[in-house]
């Protein structure tokens, strides 16, 4: 094989419109603007459409006795109605481990638990029929509260822990010593697009599904399981997401399920959304954690050993649970150097609905437990937390290994700290809040620095893979397809732009279309920030295939050098001669040469062992930090945000804009968590929050007014990742913790620094106020 | 009765006639089920999210005023005389739109199911002010949740100025168009019937032979019902046509509002003479609710935490009420018996409602606590009405919502300090007689021990911000 033409890995300085490291609006964008991009509700029905609504169960946990569902078959427009008895194949659809029954079979697990389905004639009739049910329960003890599961050691799965060195001993030897715990509160993914999917019968017995999924490949194996199909009968498509956050990684499945147990039954297509409060009952949410920690430090704040025990409320099954507090306790060590380390993960069963992926995936939560702790020994010490943060960053000899035993390679957070500490002017504007807070006395201003250190890969390796595949046509237009869904991230647009960089065609040139498993198969779901990393590759890849197969022929055909042809500005220059991309195509297409390849991609260098808790999870780490100073109303508990300055780490951006625009989505949802996003469920597990009058994700003016996001310049990730950028979805979202630790200092000051009462989330204006009230106890 | 029980409206230029459809259908069931216009999104069928908004177009005084609304949420029978815009109208001849072609160089949109809903607001706003300041989009787009931006790009976009489009071309043939339309709007599909009479008569007659019609004023809570809790409303009958119950007037001594005046028609009166209360409607729901919500909807929906009754009840404001020919008033505070029961007799609606001006002695202090600042329903609200003399107490009046099953006065409170010198021994004396006058309940926005701490620190902010104004007190406002 002839040797492929130098393809730099730098970021092409390029002429052609839309390829990487331009920014470039989203692929969408013009169409979402005009009405014109089309989601699944949005489809026109099918001839002989239905529609579908499920029946829930009244009770958190119960024994089903009897559903007496003769009204529900009589009533208007109802065509079939499906239990578990009638699923043909298999009833539990766990993504991981079994528990997750797509119709309950004996035993409700969570108050809303789908027991039956209806398909009937419209969406209105479908959710009126299956009120009519009458259903008798035994009703059993549930458990409602993670802290109480906890006690009677009732997991979803087994615990694990990691450790390095000897803590108990560093413990004991530390000049200071703390304890604390804290309640970090779930959160609603709150997707503006709720779940939604469309099920069209296909010949041979099989099924056309349009769903808004995260993971077309696991609603294509659930939906060929529950109706006992083989998978390549089960097509599955997703174009685009009205946004996803994890809430549309394994919840998606059930509707599309359930729908295809009906359109089988039925032989009719059948189509479901869900309200907004059903999918806020029927689907998980990030976990609620209950983390508790003992530090020993030195005078300077420099932790010595320390133990950690966080514990995610998993709801009532496995679900993504396992991996997702694996991943809270990777990150129980956010950007620090822990010294010696216990770290304790448990994964709490309770009878509410099974929590699962969100935008950080037990990161975030982890991460609260370790920025607490900073603050904790800072105001112990009676330092500027700052400083005890600086001090406990990872570097140096000795000071660069985590608890589970990964180098940390290539740290950006000195770097993005100092910088960000001048950007922001951290110290002049700390010393004039100090002021500020002197002087007022119903008013209180808090400022406070966090950084972020993300790891990067899923922790699970098999799911490091992706495909890809280009197909070019002969009037030079290229169509994309890989594994990855695009929810509104830019997935889609920087995929292509990537393409476009590797053949240097404009990116109008370029189409991408919906995922599907028909085009690109056994594809990973779109998570944990690697949407990018993994289908870009192999996007990339596939170009090259193509690329390599075009050189190969113009090399023999026009009898030149493989090393004379260069693709540059939508022309291919083969030696002295000059041709279009598309009269290339046209003329290796003349000469019968393939052009479309599929291309793949595997992340390099990770291993996990879980029995010894140690190995390389992950390929690297992104990096960033957030200075916000906030504003706290002392005798009512209000607040606002005033400034935000972030500095983050993309390494070499594929599309500035875009990546800003992640980074200030992801921080006011990480904000939106810890402040006024509070779930709350009665003491018979009913989810009282269960739409947007009652639950609160930030509105327009919760933004800041000064706002400033800036890409770490001039750092291309050291890692061979696609151009050498860095995974954006996920890291920023725990910026938010910088809001988070600023209202604590503000509190704090009502004390004159000295006390620092806890203050679990959400931070809402209730638990600031009993935290100020607490503040004032301490201090007299 | 003579109507031709039709619905007649624009749809962008279009005329529309809807004879025989359920007059519980929805705007957006309408767009989507029935003109395939899909561009408008449903995030939440309760009018909290704005994926739905669209633009509703109606004269005042001979002029075209560009609203938007809840479309999720309005029954089609609000549509009568009016012009819907959606977002499928704004793109002409393949060009974007100015507010399009902003949000998309702005980078403004990510996934894209809120975009629709936030060009339709950014279109609005461009309508009342071309080149709007940041407060003014903020007030735009409070209405409008988006998840994926964080917002910043949806601003910038929002403020760039914007030229004249196809709608200010044809200003006149709209206007013309919906002058022509002059029936009553009614609709009857055998199961349901709605019906909007254009005038106080024909509205007092109808009840008087219906009294069990549900009255429409507005429909901002009452369209819930239907999206919600699926319920069937039979029988509708909309304040919302008749103009003698819009009116806002200034009198010697006091505001008269109509009952059916919308909060967008009243708030800038109420802010000129009582800011406060004007700055906490600006908070109350979002621009598209208070494009549609009423003030005689929000009094009679008696919901405890209505943000409406408890100024109104601080202030001594007086209802009008109307059943037949017969008029009575009442003080607001007298209104509400219990949770959700008023003093409304059968075929009777409010008229108006009657608010005092203020003396230069006198104060109405007002305070909503929610946990989110914009478009939020209060965990506490608090009026405060308070005539001083130097730093004596002469009259006090307060009333709190949230802090029982209706708006209500604290009178244990206001008797620990009537006639009292306003200092901290007094304030102290006040907030422990609100424990007489209140048992407040834990619900998913607050619990009763922060409502009622709460409630008694909003006594202590008052004492200050009168008694010492140069403190600075208010988050929401600071800068």
């Amino acid at each position: 094989m002839r040797k492929l033409t130098d393809v730099s890995e730098q970021l092409p300085n390029s002429k052609v419109v839309g390829a990487a490291g331009q920014s470039r609006r989203h692929e969408s964008g013009h169409k979402h603007v005009s009405g014109e991009a089309v989601y699944i509700a949005d489809r026109p029905d099918a001839l002989n459409q239905l529609h579908c609504a499920v029946g829930q169960s009244q009770h958190a946990h119960a024994k089903v006795l009897s559903m007496d569902l003769s009204a529900v078959h009589s009533a208007e427009g109802v065509v079939a109605v499906i239990t578990a008895e009638g699923v043909p194949g298999h009833v539990d659809i766990g993504p991981v481990f079994p528990g997750d029954p797509v119709l309950v079979q004996d035993i409700a697990e969570y108050l809303g638990q789908p027991l039956f389905a209806v398909a009937a004639t419209s969406h209105e009739l479908a959710r009126k029929a299956v009120k009519l049910a009458k259903v008798e329960y035994e009703v059993l003890a549930p458990v409602l509260c993670v802290k109480q599961g906890l006690k009677q050691q009732h997991f979803v799965r087994p615990p694990l822990t990691m450790r390095r060195g000897d803590s108990a001993k560093a413990l004991a030897q530390a000049k200071h010593r703390l304890k604390g715990e804290l309640m970090v509160g779930g959160q609603e993914h709150f997707y503006l697009e709720g779940q939604v999917c469309a099920v069209e019968p296909q010949e041979d017995g099989g099924m056309l599904v349009y769903t808004s999924s995260q993971h077309p490949s696991e609603v294509q194996k659930l939906v060929a399981e529950v109706l006992g199909l083989p998978f390549n009968l089960v097509v599955v498509d997703t174009r685009r997401m009205g946004g996803g956050f994890g809430g549309k990684e394994t919840q998606a499945a059930p509707w599309a399920c359930i729908c295809a147990l009906l359109a089988n039954v039925c032989n009719r297509p059948v189509r479901m959304r869900l309200s907004r409060s059903d999918d806020m009952t029927m689907t998980g949410k990030r976990h609620p954690f209950y983390n508790r920690y003992e530090v020993g430090f030195d005078q300077a704040g420099l932790i010595q050993g320390i133990e950690i025990e966080v514990n995610g409320d998993c709801g009532y099954s496995p679900d993504l649970s396992d991996a997702i507090v694996d991943r809270a306790m990777f990150h129980s060590d956010n950007a620090y150097y822990l010294g010696n380390a216990t770290v304790t993960g448990n994964r709490v069963k309770t009878n509410t609905v099974s929590h699962t992926a969100f935008r950080g995936f037990g990161g975030p939560q982890g991460m609260m437990i370790i920025e607490k702790v900073m603050d904790d020994i800072a105001r112990f010490l009676g330092k500027d937390p700052l400083e005890v943060r600086i001090a406990n960053l990872y570097g140096g000899p000795g000071r660069d290994v985590t608890h589970y035993h990964q180098q940390v390679e290539h740290d950006q957070l000195g770097t993005i700290i100092n910088k960000l500490v001048v950007d922001a002017d951290y110290h002049q504007r700390r010393e004039a809040v100090v002021a500020f807070n002197q002087n007022s006395a119903v008013l209180k201003k808090g400022i406070a620095l966090t950084p972020v250190k993300f790891g990067i890969s899923f922790t699970v390796q098999h799911l490091n893979q992706a495909g890809a595949l280009i197909q070019v046509y002969t009037d030079g237009t290229i169509l994309l397809n890989h594994g990855g869904t695009e929810m509104g991230q830019g997935l889609f647009t920087k995929v292509a732009q990537i393409v476009a960089a590797e053949f240097q065609v404009d990116i109008d040139t370029i189409a991408v279309s919906a995922t599907r498993t028909d085009k690109v198969p056994n594809t990973s779901p779109t998570a944990a920030s690697s949407g990018t990393d993994l289908n870009g590759k192999a996007a990339q890849a596939a170009a090259k295939i193509i690329k390599t197969r075009l050189i190969d022929f113009a090399a023999e055909h026009f009898e030149v050098g493989a090393e004379d042809i260069r693709f540059e500005n939508s022309h291919v220059l083969i030696g002295k001669k000059e041709l279009s991309f598309a009269e290339l195509v046209q003329l290796a297409y003349l000469n019968r040469v393939s052009l479309s390849a599929t291309g793949f991609y595997k992340t390099p260098k990770i291993h996990f062992d879980r029995q010894t808790g140690k190995g390389r999870p992950f390929f690297y780490f992104a990096n960033g930090a957030a200075v916000s100073e906030v504003i706290v109303d002392t005798l009512t508990g209000e607040y606002k945000l005033l400034r935000t300055d972030i500095l983050h780490d993309v390494g070499a951006s594929l599309n500035p804009a875009l990546d800003i625009g992640q980074i200030e989505g992801a921080f006011v949802q990480g904000m939106g968590w810890l402040t006024t996003e509070e779930l709350q469920w009665n003491e018979r597990g009913q989810l009282l929050s269960h739409n947007p009058a009652t639950y609160k994700i930030p509105a327009v003016s919760d933004v800041p007014a000064e706002f400033h996001v800036q890409l770490l310049p001039d750092e291309p990730n050291r890692e061979h990742t696609v151009y050498h950028s860095k995974a954006v979805g996920e890291p920023p979202f725990m910026l938010g913790i910088s809001v988070w630790s600023a209202l604590r200092d503000a509190i704090s000051s009502v004390s004159g620094y000295r006390a620092n009462p806890p203050l679990d989330t959400p931070a809402t204006p209730e638990r600031v106020l009993w935290a100020v009230a607490q503040s004032l106890e301490q201090q007299q | 009765m003579t109507t031709s029980r039709a619905i007649r409206f624009l749809l962008a230029h279009q005329p529309i006639e809807l004879i025989g459809v359920s007059p519980n259908l929805t705007v957006l069931q309408f767009l989507r089920a029935h003109q395939h216009l899909t561009g408008s999104k449903e995030g939440c069928a309760s009018g909290d999210c704005g994926a739905c908004s669209v633009v509703v177009a109606q004269l005042q005084n001979e002029q075209l005023v560009y609203q938007t609304i809840n479309a999720c949420i309005a029954f089609v029978g609000s549509l009568h005389g009016k012009q819907l815009i959606t977002v499928e109208h704004l793109k002409q001849s393949n060009k974007l739109h100015d507010v399009q072609q902003a949000l998309v160089d702005n980078h403004g949109s990510q996934c894209g199911f809120c975009t629709p809903g936030f060009v339709m607001s950014s279109f609005a706003l461009s309508k009342k002010h071309p080149e709007p300041n940041r407060e003014q989009v903020l007030e735009a787009l409070a209405g409008n949740l988006c998840r994926c931006t964080g917002y910043r790009s949806i601003v910038d976009a929002c403020m760039t100025p914007c030229g004249a489009d196809e709608f200010d071309a044809r200003q006149a043939q709209t206007i013309a168009a919906l002058k022509a339309i002059d029936n009553a709007a009614a609709l009857d599909d055998g199961m349901c019937r709605y019906y909007a009479p254009r005038s106080v008569k024909a509205l007092a007659d109808y009840l008087l032979k219906h009294p069990q019609a549900r009255l429409l004023a507005g429909g901002t809570d009452l369209g819930l019902e239907v999206t919600q809790q699926l319920a069937t409303l039979a029988h509708l009958v909309s304040l919302n046509d008749v103009a003698e119950l819009k009116t806002v007037e200034e009198a010697k001594t006091a505001i008269h509002i109509g009952a059916a005046a919308r909060y967008c028609d009243f708030t800038e009166l109420l802010g000129k003479h009582y800011p406060e209360l004007g700055a906490m409607i600006e908070r109350i729901g979002s621009l598209q609710i208070r494009n549609a919500g009423t003030l005689g909807g929000n009094i009679g929906n008696a919901s405890p935490i209505g943000d409406m009754p408890p100024p109104l009840i601080a202030l001594g404001a007086e209802l009008t009420l109307q059943q037949g020919e017969n008029k009575r008033t009442m003080a607001v505070e007298d209104f509400y018996h219990d949770y959700k029961v008023t003093d409304l007799k059968p075929g009777e609606f409010i008229a108006s409602v009657s608010l005092p001006k203020l003396k230069a002695s006198q104060f109405l202090k007002v305070y909503k606590i929610s946990k989110r600042i914009d478009d939020d329903i209060s965990a506490v609200l608090a009026a405060i009405f308070i005539e001083l003399d130097g730093d004596k107490i002469n009259a006090v009046r307060i009333a709190f919502g949230g802090m029982a099953a209706i708006p209500k006065r604290a009178l244990q409170c206001e008797q620990a300090l009537a006639g009292k010198c306003l200092n901290q021994q007094t304030v102290n004396e006040a907030k422990v007689a609100l424990e007489q006058d209140f048992s407040p309940m834990s619900d998913v926005r607050a619990s009763a021990a922060y409502r009622m701490l709460v409630a008694q620190n909003l006594l202590q902010k008052c004492f200050i911000e009168l008694t010492q104004p140069q403190i600075e007190t208010s988050v929401v406002t600071y800068a």
